[in-house]
């Protein structure tokens, strides 16, 4: 243990600490910029400095680890001085449009120059009058050079926390830039759109694509009938960005206000996440027949899931001799797409050339996969807009809704009913878990052996989770997996995606079944959702799709009645040729760079 | 040079039995060695200044199964060119010193750091090489070299920026702590030493410690090689016993009408005509890797600091805020008062930024941007403006 | 960084395909193989000449006559600095200290110094290189 003084005050702490970490645990603030608790340590911004005792310069405080005895001043003369020269320093070399800007009132340079440098500033501006570049060739963000600080969280999340690494810092001097491969556009690389950069960028230099207008021109245009759908992890982090703290469950207000908003018809994206689940555990239950049974050795075994589309995207560009492996469904949000301008429109006696698709993510993928040219399974484009958990909540606010007062409402049908396995879709290890409930059943007539229908082995923060469930006592039909140990895999963050393909690439993967998230946590992580992100959140969020899994009244896909009558009515069964055409997908070989 | 009072000596570029003086230095105890450094009170010749018996000291200190001495040969420092010169005509002296400072630490590794200007060098060196190592076989001691390129980049010659750059990455300069001695090139304990500093080591090892104290003074011992351009009848090489004033250097090496010396490139010092008695050149006035520029009075001291800072924005790895911006402030900020779109009194937040990088930056090159502006702009204030 | 001082020894500069091959073979991503490369002033990855002309221009090589050569060279060759020869033989640049300042003003052709220049001097240079 070492002791050292900050401000004056003792603390004793483990050797290794920084001394920001040590301020932290007396409760002294230090800003900072360039530091992330979900990264490694910078040391670049500066803002951090503080004075030690006997040391020729300041010290960076997020980089400087504690020796005992150590001295350490958070607010003198030089430091004070230091930090107002440090953010008037990154202000002159950003582009401040503040009051058109996407990240007004949510930026952290913005608040630091309103903590240091309010005020005339004294040094000239370095991109006044100068030209500058806005790459929006991605469907899912925009990356805006001229705001950009330099701060590197966003090399470092593709880096550490995606294994992606679509961008690095490249030049140097006055020339310094964050840059994709030779300063191609975003969308001609290997970045998968997941966002995460998106959520820890400082600045406005990141920001998702938004289409809040055209939503709010679909909504005004009475000729239109504008059919909304919102994802599992929404209604566990929609409050954040209204007033609430991390881990609030506001589903019936959020299905309020959007039909005070004008939604013509508010549906649940968990209703196609049920359907996913019937149609992957049946297509699981028969690749496995062909393995076992047939002896197909073809057979691409593990099946993964589909749902992420920055995983989907990920492996076209890096791992395209695995596609065969992904499970063909679509994801529950495509699914969605697909039935509201075929199964909905005819069923409610609505013209499909005048429904709006809109969908309310988590994410900011997914705005590239409504894009993708081979989602147009109705005739038309199945999803047309995509807003984010953010966008979502500016447009409450913009529509003057006291979010807080609203009453509860419930979603409409059809497509509105879910299960609890559909809800913990937006959990890592969801999707998993909601397959298991289902397949398990059918397989052996029975509740999976896990109390409560909790598979705990499938849930939690490790980046890779591993688990078995043994198939015992099967009905006839499914005789051939009595005693099989079902091996399943569990990941979340692209870069444990990255291990579990390397170990699939080696032949050294056992698994059955894995389940891919893109995003560290699962949706609930995702690039769309509120600002800022960092563990204890994620653990909030997941805390709440558990509880909110726990109160539903059916927890298992195939009890949703509105499952069961849409295949009665329209789908015939899990993998008929209508839900093939409807409900399944391919993949594309991309490039890798 | 007696009428100048200048020491001219012949230490470097002395040729010597390498052979002879290695085996006397391996067949000392490390800790012998490292006594005779201390006691010699050497300086880092590349213009830091640290002592070098120190940092053998403290490397020597670590203990790890892997360390290295890794010679610094990035020359960048506009105005340095002495240790090109050392590497042509004695580049086994510095292969010897490496190989002693080898001993020192318990190190079985040694790289050495070549900057790409100076790649024509290269097939020479491997020849010298190449009979470096039978020789230090013949003698039965175990320590191997490796060349390693830079690209171009002046910060590669920051120590840490330098370790990146071998092992293949962007020469970023590293958070410190940890030090180069517990965790240098790949992470391993390190010293690293200037060309010219394990060429002198080398001598010290020869003619002992003894013999050296007696050049130079208490605070800059021995002698140094400076490399003098600009202004001059006499550029060149030329090594000197450290510690004379500034005012003697231009005596004998001006060519009459020296308006300002820039001691020490363009992270060094520019003292004008009115302070050249009262200078010393060493570690107790203003110290040098080696580089002295000579300018007289036709030259602008605006274009000589334009041309600085122009050098110092390029030339940043542009991680830290402090610098990348701060450098672009102080140019820009420069060319608008001689422009009179802004007061000259700009100059003086100008200053008080310069005192910000000094202490904010993250690496040696931030923090000295500020000694050529601040010494630049303090004595030739009215030839910034008008 | 070897690999990449390799490739450029050989062919004066790194193509999008010889960055992604080397990001390939050593399992990193060709954005940090172009950000590696970008670092350093002569690992180029836009299109070079099969000479490179790098003219000094520090402080004492621009006391020295540094624009004179610059000029000199432009007339010869018909580029302004930082462009390359319609025959992609002569590549202009500017770079920073080279260590030759005490024989300014000097240049490097390739990996070649040449010192001590004067108009005269490198008009003949250029032309020996034109010749080969």
């Amino acid at each position: 243990m070492i002791n050292l003084t900050i401000n004056d005050q003792q603390i004793e702490v483990k050797e290794g600490t920084t001394v920001l970490a040590a301020a932290r645990q007396l409760k002294i603030n230090i800003p900072t910029l360039c530091n992330h608790d979900d990264l490694c340590v910078a040391g670049n911004c500066r803002v951090c400095l503080v004075e030690q005792k006997g040391a020729r310069t300041l010290i960076a405080s997020c980089a400087t680890p504690v020796f005992e005895g150590m001295e350490i001043h958070t607010n003198t003369l030089k430091v004070r001085n230091a930090r107002k020269h440090v953010v008037e320093l990154l202000l002159s070399e950003h582009r401040s449009d503040c009051t058109k800007c996407y990240k007004n009132q949510n930026c952290e340079l913005q608040a630091l120059a309103n903590e240091f440098a309010f005020g005339d500033h004294i040094l000239l501006s370095l991109v006044e009058g100068k030209s500058y570049d806005i790459d929006r060739s991605s469907p899912a963000f925009v990356k805006d050079d001229s705001k950009c600080i330099r701060c590197q969280r966003c090399v470092r999340t593709c880096f550490e926390l995606q294994s992606v690494s679509a961008i690095a810092v490249a030049n140097k001097g006055a020339h310094q830039k964050i840059s994709s491969f030779h300063d191609k556009p975003m969308s001609h690389v290997v970045c998968t759109n997941c966002g995460q950069c998106v959520i820890r960028c400082p600045t406005g230099a990141l920001v998702e694509k938004t289409c809040i207008d055209q939503v709010w021109d679909a909504i005004y245009d009475t000729d239109k009938h504008v059919v909304v759908q919102t994802a599992p992890a929404v209604r566990v982090a929609l409050g954040e960005d209204l007033g609430y703290d991390p881990g609030e469950r506001v589903t019936g207000k959020m299905v309020n206000a959007l039909r005070q908003l004008g939604f013509d018809s508010v549906l649940d994206t968990d209703f196609s996440a049920d359907l996913t689940i019937m149609e992957e555990g049946t297509e699981l239950l028969g690749r496995l027949k062909k393995a076992l049974v047939d002896g197909d050795h073809k057979i691409s075994l593990p099946m993964f899931t589909s749902c992420s589309p920055g995983w989907i995207k990920f492996i076209e560009h890096k791992y395209p001799e695995f596609l065969p492996n992904l499970s063909t469904c679509k994801s529950p949000q495509q699914m969605f797409g697909a039935l509201a301008k075929t199964y909905f429109a005819s069923k409610r006696n609505i013209d499909p050339s005048k429904i709006v698709s809109v969908s309310i993510m988590p994410c900011t993928a997914k705005k590239f996969e409504a894009d993708r040219p081979e989602m147009r399974a109705s005739g038309f484009k199945d999803v047309d807009y995509v807003l984010t958990t953010r966008e979502l909540a500016i447009m409450i606010k913009q529509a003057g809704i006291d979010f807080r007062n609203l009453k509860p409402a419930n979603y409409d049908s059809i497509m509105g009913v879910s299960t609890g396995a559909a809800v913990i879709f937006g959990a890592t290890g969801g999707v998993m878990e909601a397959a298991l409930r289902t397949a398990y059943e059918i397989v052996t007539g029975r509740d999976v052996p896990f109390g409560n229908l909790n598979i705990t082995p499938v849930r939690g923060m490790d980046g890779v989770k591993e688990a078995t469930l043994k198939i015992e006592g099967c009905i006839d039909a499914w005789k051939f997996l009595e005693g099989i140990e079902l091996k399943v895999a569990i990941a979340h963050g692209l870069v444990n995606a990255n291990k579990i393909m390397r170990m699939v690439r080696e032949g050294k993967a056992p698994y059955h079944f894995v389940e891919i998230m893109a995003c560290p946590g699962g949706c609930i992580g995702g690039g769309g959702q509120p600002i800022p992100t960092n563990m204890e959140i994620r653990k909030k969020r997941i805390k709440a799709i558990y509880a909110e899994d726990e109160n539903m009244a059916f927890r298992k896909s195939h009890e949703n009645p509105e499952i069961i009558s849409i295949y009665k009515e329209f789908l015939d069964e899990p993998n008929s040729h209508k839900s093939h055409e409807l409900l399944h997908t391919h993949y594309v070989e991309r490039d890798n760079y | 040079m007696e009428n100048t009072g200048l020491n001219k000596v012949d230490l470097i570029f002395e040729k010597i039995n390498n052979s002879e003086v290695l085996t006397k230095a391996f067949s000392m105890t490390r800790e012998k060695i490292i006594q005779e450094m201390l006691d010699s009170g050497l300086k880092g010749r590349g213009g830091a200044g640290f002592p070098t018996g120190l940092k053998w000291k403290y490397t020597a200190a670590e203990k790890s199964d892997e360390k290295y001495v890794v010679c610094n040969a990035d020359e960048g420092e506009p105005g340095t060119f002495k240790d090109r010169e050392i590497l042509e005509r004695v580049s086994n002296k510095v292969h010897g010193g490496m190989a002693i400072a080898g001993k020192a630490i318990g190190a079985k590794k040694g790289i050495v750091y070549l900057r790409g200007e100076y790649r024509y060098l290269l097939p020479k060196l491997m020849t010298e090489l190449d009979s470096f190592h039978k020789m230090i076989k013949e003698i039965g001691y175990d320590f191997n070299i490796e060349y390693c390129m830079g690209s171009g980049a002046y910060i590669c010659g920051e120590e840490s920026a330098l370790f990146e750059s071998i092992e293949g990455k962007r020469g970023e300069p590293r958070n410190k702590p940890p030090y180069p001695t517990a965790s240098g090139v790949f992470h391993k304990p390190t010293s690293i030493n200037n060309v010219e500093t394990l060429v002198t080591a080398m001598m010290i090892m020869k003619h002992g410690s003894k013999d050296f104290t007696q050049y130079g003074t208490s605070d800059s011992r021995g002698s140094k090689v400076f490399s003098v351009s600009g202004d001059t009848p006499t550029p060149g090489i030329f090594e000197l016993e450290l510690g004379m004033t500034v005012q003697q250097f231009v005596n004998e090496f001006g060519d009459g009408d020296t308006k300002a010396v820039q001691v020490g490139g363009a992270s060094g010092f520019c003292v004008p005509r009115k302070k050249f008695m009262e200078t010393i050149i060493g570690f107790e006035g203003v110290p040098t890797g080696g580089s002295m520029k000579l300018f007289n009075s036709s030259r602008s001291m605006y274009n000589v600091l334009h041309n600085y800072l122009e050098f110092f924005t390029e030339e940043s790895c542009g991680q830290c805020t402090p610098c990348r911006v701060g450098c672009q402030q102080l140019l820009l900020g420069v060319e608008m008062v001689k422009k009179s779109e802004v007061k000259s009194t700009y100059l003086n937040e100008l200053i008080k930024l310069a005192d910000t990088m000094k202490i904010a930056a993250k690496c040696g090159l931030g923090q000295s941007v500020g000694n050529a502006f601040k010494s630049i702009v303090g004595n030739f204030r009215e030839e910034i403006i008008y | 960084m070897p690999i990449l001082q390799g490739i450029v020894h050989k062919h004066n500069y790194l193509t999008d395909e010889v960055m992604v091959e080397v990001a390939r073979e050593l399992d990193i991503s060709a954005a940090e193989v172009y950000g590696t490369a970008s670092f350093y002033t002569f690992l180029d990855t836009q299109v070079k000449g099969k000479y490179v002309i790098r003219v000094c221009k520090t402080i004492t090589c621009s006391m020295k006559g540094k624009s004179d050569i610059i000029q000199t060279l432009e007339e010869m060759l018909k580029i302004k600095v930082g462009e390359t020869t319609a025959d992609n033989q002569f590549s202009l640049l500017e770079t920073n200290c080279i260590g030759w300042c005490h024989k300014a003003p000097a240049i490097l052709i390739n990996e070649m110094p040449y010192t001590e220049l004067t108009i005269e001097k490198v008009t003949e240079i250029i032309k020996d290189y034109m010749q080969k």
